[in-house]
């Protein structure tokens, strides 16, 4: 004999279990208890297996794994006696789901037993395949389920009913086999019976348009008179509930009527005399009732009514929604719900009472009540609604407030017929629930505010005001930076004072105390210090006395340990002490934000066009004057060809303008994923006046330094510097070197490799009668595996190349990310090239050097030309 | 359709849960975690009722126990709370007012009750009555295997002493 075998029985099990004190002695009891199941299973031992699984199902329930028991439930299906069946099916239900395939060997056995004599028996089996048959089952034991539907014991019949349900929703094909059983049923006498007939028909309609016709002809009238007799029955203490006989039946019956009338005069016709009977005559003083109440009022409302019905309909959720229970009152916001759709008019009748709702200390009963206000809002009664609810924000829940403030911002946006009204109400949002006010939702306030050039000066000041009373809201602050950044001489002068303004008198050194405060906070993220730093270097330009103040404020930040800011602080500090000439060009005021381009970008699709950035310099997102920039492009040895840009960069756009976008460079994955950098505040407030060479959202930094650095101001800074040394003769060789330094060889240009001794010559890597292409090389120091690579593609015949790709393969002990091609047509005659970066990183490097092989197809004079090669000759030690 | 049934103590240990709907272990314990944490935590006055991932769930205290029962979005809440009161009543029927221990030490016989109950997540039998007799038939079949099951062993044992 086994010792574990003899353990210990269930009860005593339990007992163990229930005087542990801590988890791990759970777990150590639970632990000893498998062991010895797992014995007493691996000795096939008959007498415990029943007491084995039971322990097992309660150490399941437990949440403690207990698949190894699986085969013993199979087992204890298959033995003879019902005590054993019985809790086999009831550990096959527990222990197994659909999933898993060990329940395709239980088939056999559910086929027996649904045949078996025993009626107890065939009604384990039925329970066991109605709450976990698969699609697969449900097709094999279809037949038997069917048979069962007449079987003499009517418990018998209402479980093969229920049971149908499961097999129809897991193979609807086989619902026609079962639509006369089905309607034989809706006949029947027997509660039970009657109750699962009913529901088997409604699902049989959702699966199969027949069985709706079927029933919708054949059924009608008997399901009406039904529920005739069983609203009109005598008190039977069988069914009695709260005086309402059977109310489970009552609703089943609604809700088949409801399936039956929707969409059908003829039905719903019929039906509407019980429907009236059922409004007016029933009970509502107890649960029982209500439950009947709901679902008849949603019967009217779903069937086709010509309004009598409807009227009384709405009248009773209108009692239910003054009721003081709780309970009825949620399921009256949730049917008001699907009432606005049918009577706007009728539900806004209860506005006053949904709005009390929406400040009810329930959670649940909010949210309903929220959700529904908001299908309520139109443009007569916005005004007053949003008023109420920016003042309930004031005193909501903290976890109520998100939810609140995103209906309230929508609905703000959605019905804003005024400029002023809607900066108002979102200025009040922020102020009382900034922390929850979502990026797109200020990023679109920021777009409207710049779209308002009459209220600009309004809007600074009542930021001021909001900002000096509460600072706690992240949001908040961040509008306010940028709006004083922005329109600071506004707020000292009080340009544009409106009428209904209380004046204000607010110093220059007061804005930039602002501005300090919000880089101060501690709380201030890293997007906030960031605006606020470009918000400074603003204000430095706008308020020229405070330069020096303002420099001081920025230069704190130099050895901040978030790399972002530390850069912000030196090139901003840089711009101040060495390019005063370029500081107010700089700096100038924002243009207008496209706020269509900005709303279809939050309709989740991309714009087609970014009206701003294609195109002349003069449309350029800043404006900055063409000749103080242009020569960077040269000086970068950049193709300055005049590729009109693709339209489609403006991915991050509104990021790049705000100088917010934060968020980490991914790492490129493949060449399709062009390198995002758009961090480069600084480039787009230089906004380099050429037309960009760009596809696919790749934003001039990225051609700029043709790595997926996200440092890209560095090297713009480079040309900025170059530039200047050049053309100005402003900043000392001494000077520049610790940029340069900084730098780091992160351009494509010949002239950085040789800042950075370390250039590769060029290679030719092809060349042929028709075309010649350029490698041009560089490194990032520090990673000595990886070479940049710049090709360069000429066309030597006289015909224009359309569709010009170029495609790279490489070994395996290389990788290659190929960044999209500055564009895809190559002028005739030399006239004007293509650029296109690679980044190859070799794995083996300094033992073995780069191969590559290269295919170019393009499309000249309508024929597809493919040009392939292997270019061996590339320079050592790369 | 009744997606699942939870049987949870105050103390958010679990006494009964059967599920109609296929959910994984893993899901399964994350599932009463998450209800536990929600439906614990509110107050008496409260809804008896709680959204939750697109689902909704009915529950309700008797005693020490939360009764819990996850439905889709349309069906009728107020239905399902008198289902609810309906297994209770079934429940306390059976045991000679029931108590949370009946429940631990017993819960097999609670899930025999509540598969007469509900079958494929639906209602089956809406008399106390029927469900009571339908288990107390079967109890007896138990019985008498039992009893026939230690005759013949006695028989055996004897015979072979």
């Amino acid at each position: 004999m086994n010792p574990f075998s003899s353990g210990t029985c269930l009860r005593d099990m339990i007992r163990a279990i229930r005087a542990c004190k801590t988890s791990a002695e759970e777990r150590a009891v639970v632990r000893k208890e498998c062991a010895a199941i797992r014995a007493s299973i691996n000795e096939d031992d008959q007498d415990y297996r029943h007491r084995n699984l039971a322990k097992l199902m309660f150490i399941q329930m437990l949440g403690y794994p207990t698949h190894f028991g699986q085969m013993e439930c199979l087992k204890l299906i298959a033995s003879a006696g019902f005590p054993e069946k019985r809790i086999g099916y009831l550990g096959l239900m527990l222990l197994l789901d659909e999933r898993q395939e060990v329940l395709m060997l239980v088939t056999n056995s559910l086929k027996q037993d649904l045949n078996h004599s025993n009626q107890y028996i065939v009604g384990l089996a039925l329970c066991a395949l109605g709450n976990i048959c698969s699609a697969e089952m449900a097709r094999d034991l279809a037949p038997e389920v069917e048979r069962l539907l007449q079987f003499r014991d009517p418990n018998i019949r209402k479980k093969a009913a229920l049971c149908s349900i499961r097999i129809i929703k897991k193979v609807p094909a086989l619902a026609e086999n079962f639509i006369n059983c089905a309607a034989s049923l809706l006949k029947e006498k027997h509660h039970g019976v009657l109750i699962t007939g009913v529901q088997l028909c409604a699902d049989l309609c959702k699966v199969s348009s027949e069985a709706l016709e079927y029933f919708r002809k054949k059924c009608t009238e008997g399901l009406v008179r039904t529920l005739r007799d069983i609203v009109n029955s005598p008190y039977s203490p069988e069914y009695d509930i709260s005086g309402i006989t059977d109310p489970y039946l009552h609703i089943r019956l609604l809700k088949l009527l409801r399936i039956l009338g929707q969409g059908d005069a003829d039905a719903s016709d019929r039906m509407t005399d019980i429907l009236a009977q059922v409004a007016t005559k029933t009970e509502s003083n107890k649960n029982a009732g209500n439950a009947i109440l709901y679902e008849c009022v949603e019967t009217i409302m779903s069937i086709e009514d010509d309004g009598g019905l409807r009227v009384l309909a709405i009248n009773i959720l209108g009692k239910f929604l003054s009721n003081r229970d709780n309970n009825i009152r949620y399921v009256a916001l949730n049917m008001l719900m699907r009432a606005t759709t049918l009577d706007a008019q009728a539900v806004q009748r209860h506005r006053a009472t949904i709005l009390d709702c929406v400040k009810d200390s329930d959670a649940s009963i909010r949210k309903r009540a929220l959700d529904l206000l908001y299908l309520l809002v139109n443009d007569n009664n916005v005004k007053p609604l949003i008023k109420e609810l920016i003042e309930y924000l004031e005193v909501s829940d903290q976890e109520f407030k998100g939810d609140l403030t995103a209906k309230i911002c929508s609905l703000v946006e959605k019905f804003s017929s005024e400029k002023i009204w809607y900066i108002d109400q979102m200025l009040k949002v922020l102020s009382e629930a900034g922390n929850f006010v979502k990026d797109e939702v200020w990023h679109a306030l920021i777009v409207v505010i710049s779209n308002a050039s009459d209220l600009h000066g309004y809007t600074v000041r009542a930021l001021y005001r909001a900002f000096l009373t509460s600072t706690e809201q992240e949001t908040l602050v961040r509008v306010a930076v940028w709006c004083i950044g922005e329109y600071g001489d506004m707020l000292v002068n009080n340009v544009g004072m409106l009428d209904i303004e209380d004046p204000i008198t607010v110093t220059e050194c007061d804005a930039v105390d602002a501005v300090e405060v919000a880089i101060k906070r501690h709380t201030s993220d890293l997007t906030t210090k960031a605006m606020a730093l470009i918000a400074l270097l603003k204000l430095s330009s706008r308020f020229p006395s405070y330069s020096e103040r303002i420099k001081d404020i920025i230069v704190q930040n130099k050895g901040n340990v978030v790399l972002e800011l530390q850069q912000r602080s030196i090139e901003f500090n840089r711009i101040l002490q060495k390019h005063p000439k370029f500081r107010s060009a700089l700096v100038e005021r924002m243009p207008v934000l496209d706020e269509a381009t900005f709303s279809g970008r939050r309709a989740g699709s991309l714009p087609t066009a970014i009206s701003t950035s294609s195109g002349a310099p003069s449309n350029l997102p800043n404006g900055i004057a063409k000749p103080a920039t242009a020569p960077i492009p040269d000086l970068l040895d950049l193709s300055s060809d005049d590729v009109p840009a693709p339209s489609s960069s403006g991915g991050d756009f509104l990021q790049d303008l705000l100088g917010v976008d934060l968020s980490p460079t991914p790492a490129p994955s493949g060449a399709d994923m062009p390198p995002k950098a758009s961090t480069d505040v600084l480039l787009d407030l230089l906004s380099i006046g050429m037309p960009l060479p760009v596809q696919t959202g790749l934003s001039a930094s990225d051609i700029l330094s043709s790595s997926q650095d996200d440092k890209a101001p560095f090297v713009n800074f480079n040309g900025l510097a170059s530039l200047s040394s050049l053309s100005a003769n402003a900043t000392s060789p001494a000077n520049a070197a610790p940029m340069m330094d900084l730098l780091d060889g992160r351009g494509p240009g010949p002239q950085k490799s040789e800042e950075n001794g370390q250039a590769y010559p060029s290679l030719v890597a092809y060349e042929s009668s028709s075309l010649r292409v350029m490698f041009n090389f560089s490194k990032q120091r520090g990673s000595p595996q990886t070479t940049l690579i710049q090709a360069t593609f000429t066309n030597l015949s006289s015909n224009v190349y359309n569709d010009f790709l170029f495609q790279a393969a490489v070994p395996k002990f290389l990788q290659l990310h190929l960044d999209p091609a500055s564009s895809n047509t190559l002028p005739a005659s030399g006239d004007g090239s293509i650029t296109q970066n690679l980044k190859v990183t070799n794995s083996q490097h300094g033992k073995k050097s780069l191969v590559m092989r290269v295919r170019i197809a393009y499309k000249t004079n309508n024929k597809d030309v493919l040009e392939e090669r292997q270019i061996n000759n590339f320079p050592q030690n790369l | 359709m009744i997606h699942f049934v939870l049987l949870i103590s105050r103390q958010g240990k679990v006494r009964l849960t059967k599920w109609y709907s296929p959910y994984s272990q893993k899901e399964r314990t994350k599932v009463i975690r998450e209800l536990g944490g929600v439906i614990l935590n509110r107050g008496p006055k409260l809804c008896n009722f709680v959204d939750w991932r697109g689902f909704k769930v009915v529950y309700k205290r008797y005693a020490s126990l939360y009764f819990c029962m996850c439905i889709d979005q349309d069906d009728n809440e107020l239905e399902v709370l008198e289902i609810i009161h309906h297994f209770v009543e079934i429940l306390d029927r059976y045991f000679g007012s029931v108590c949370e221990l009946d429940l631990i030490f017993n819960f097999h016989k609670a899930y025999y009750i509540l598969d007469e109950l509900l079958l494929a997540g639906e209602l089956q039998e809406s008399s106390k009555k029927t469900v009571a007799r339908l288990i107390a038939a079967q109890d007896s079949l138990v019985e008498t295997a039992k009893e026939q099951a230690s005759s013949i062993s006695n028989i055996i044992a004897q015979a072979t002493k």
